[in-house]
């Protein structure tokens, strides 16, 4: 009997380390196909335009994992208009761009289980670019109003990013929901300078002050509580 | 210069030249970066559009670009449309763009207007 148990223990313990890898084996087996896992970020116009989905080999640095964990088993778009705007636009007769919806593809929906262990896995993944420095963030408060001033009329970010569905631009991510899905530490380094963290992107470095990369965030936080998709 | 030299300056050239031609199309950075807002023929109706306070400019419009120096065409990529006391939704690219890159997009500019400065 002893030698049973001893036997069981053994075994489980032989099995635990494939558990905790189960999630890396879902990552390199259905998402690397269209996420890059390793890096480093696109340094290429050709690159950036070949980019399925969002880097994921600093994912640790980068989402939520409750938003993560959640996500993954009911995926929702983020970027209307795809990674790529271009790969996903046409000129109507009218002479007016529109998103060429067809071409969008939809996220694979994970189960809970498959769910758990993929956000372990990029949980794990944390080789950033650039730092991403814990505490960079402190919470305070503002008004949606002076935080829509400053998102709109004082920077210009409504041009390319969305602050509730169906209002703002939409080559860029939706930001209504940004502090759901991503860590506040990290978005303010992001917004210090974005190009550190993806050479080619087509969101530009506005050089803004520390204080407003604080105020823009407060400004997520509150959107986010406001706005409900 | 013999034919051997000839051949040696011919190579040096193509070398120098490589960067350069490896560098991306004025038409390929402008389907990457400004696009978005100019849309993918430049007459300024991109995907953007429709919730901006202010429309992004045609650059199909010969008339308006001819009226624009190349170093004004310049200053607004880099530097955004607030340094030359336009629009602040068009954002500064200096950070993402090479010098020879805005080079590239302004002579992309003038294709698109078919027109030069003072020549629309």
């Amino acid at each position: 009997m002893k030698r049973h148990i001893v036997g069981l223990i053994v075994g489980f313990l032989a099995v635990a380390p494939s558990w905790a890898a189960s999630g890396e084996a879902i990552l390199q087996e259905r998402c690397v196909q269209c996420h890059d896992l390793t890096g480093p970020a696109p340094t290429t116009l050709e690159g950036l335009w070949a980019r399925k989905g969002p880097d994921l080999f600093y994912a640790g640095v980068k989402y939520k994992p409750e938003w993560m964990e959640r996500w993954l088993q009911n995926p929702t778009r983020i970027r209307p208009a795809g990674m790529f705007y271009g790969n996903h636009v046409r000129t109507g007769p009218d002479g007016q761009d529109v998103i060429d919806t067809a071409s969008l593809v939809e996220h694979p929906r994970l189960s809970a289980a498959e769910a758990k262990a993929v956000t372990r896995a990029l949980m794990a993944k944390k080789d950033a670019p650039a730092p991403v420095e814990k505490g960079a963030y402190q919470p305070g408060r503002i008004s949606l109003r002076m935080g829509e001033l400053m998102f709109d009329k004082f920077k210009g970010c409504l041009a390319c990013h969305q602050i509730e569905p169906d209002y703002g631009g939409l080559s860029g991510p939706e930001v209504y929901t940004v502090t759901e899905r991503l860590q506040e530490d990290f978005l303010v380094a992001y917004l210090r300078d974005p190009h550190a963290f993806d050479p080619k992107i087509f969101m530009p470095n506005k050089k803004l002050k520390d204080r407003d990369i604080q105020k823009f965030i407060h400004y997520f936080r509150a959107l986010a509580k406001e706005v409900k998709p | 210069m013999n034919a051997a030299q000839r051949l040696l300056a011919a190579a040096t050239l193509a070398w120098l030249a490589a960067p350069a031609l490896a560098q991306p199309s004025g038409e390929d950075l402008y389907r990457t970066y400004c696009a978005q807002c100019h849309g993918l023929q430049g007459n300024g109706k991109g995907i953007n559009v429709r919730d901006m306070s202010v429309q992004p400019r045609d650059h199909t419009d010969s008339k308006y670009m001819a009226g624009r120096t190349d170093e004004e065409l310049r200053t607004a990529i880099v530097e955004g449309g607030q340094a030359l006391s336009k629009s602040v939704l068009m954002p500064p690219w200096g950070s993402v763009l090479e010098p020879q890159e805005v080079d590239a997009l302004v002579a992309y500019l003038r294709k698109l207007c078919d027109c030069q400065h003072g020549r629309p």
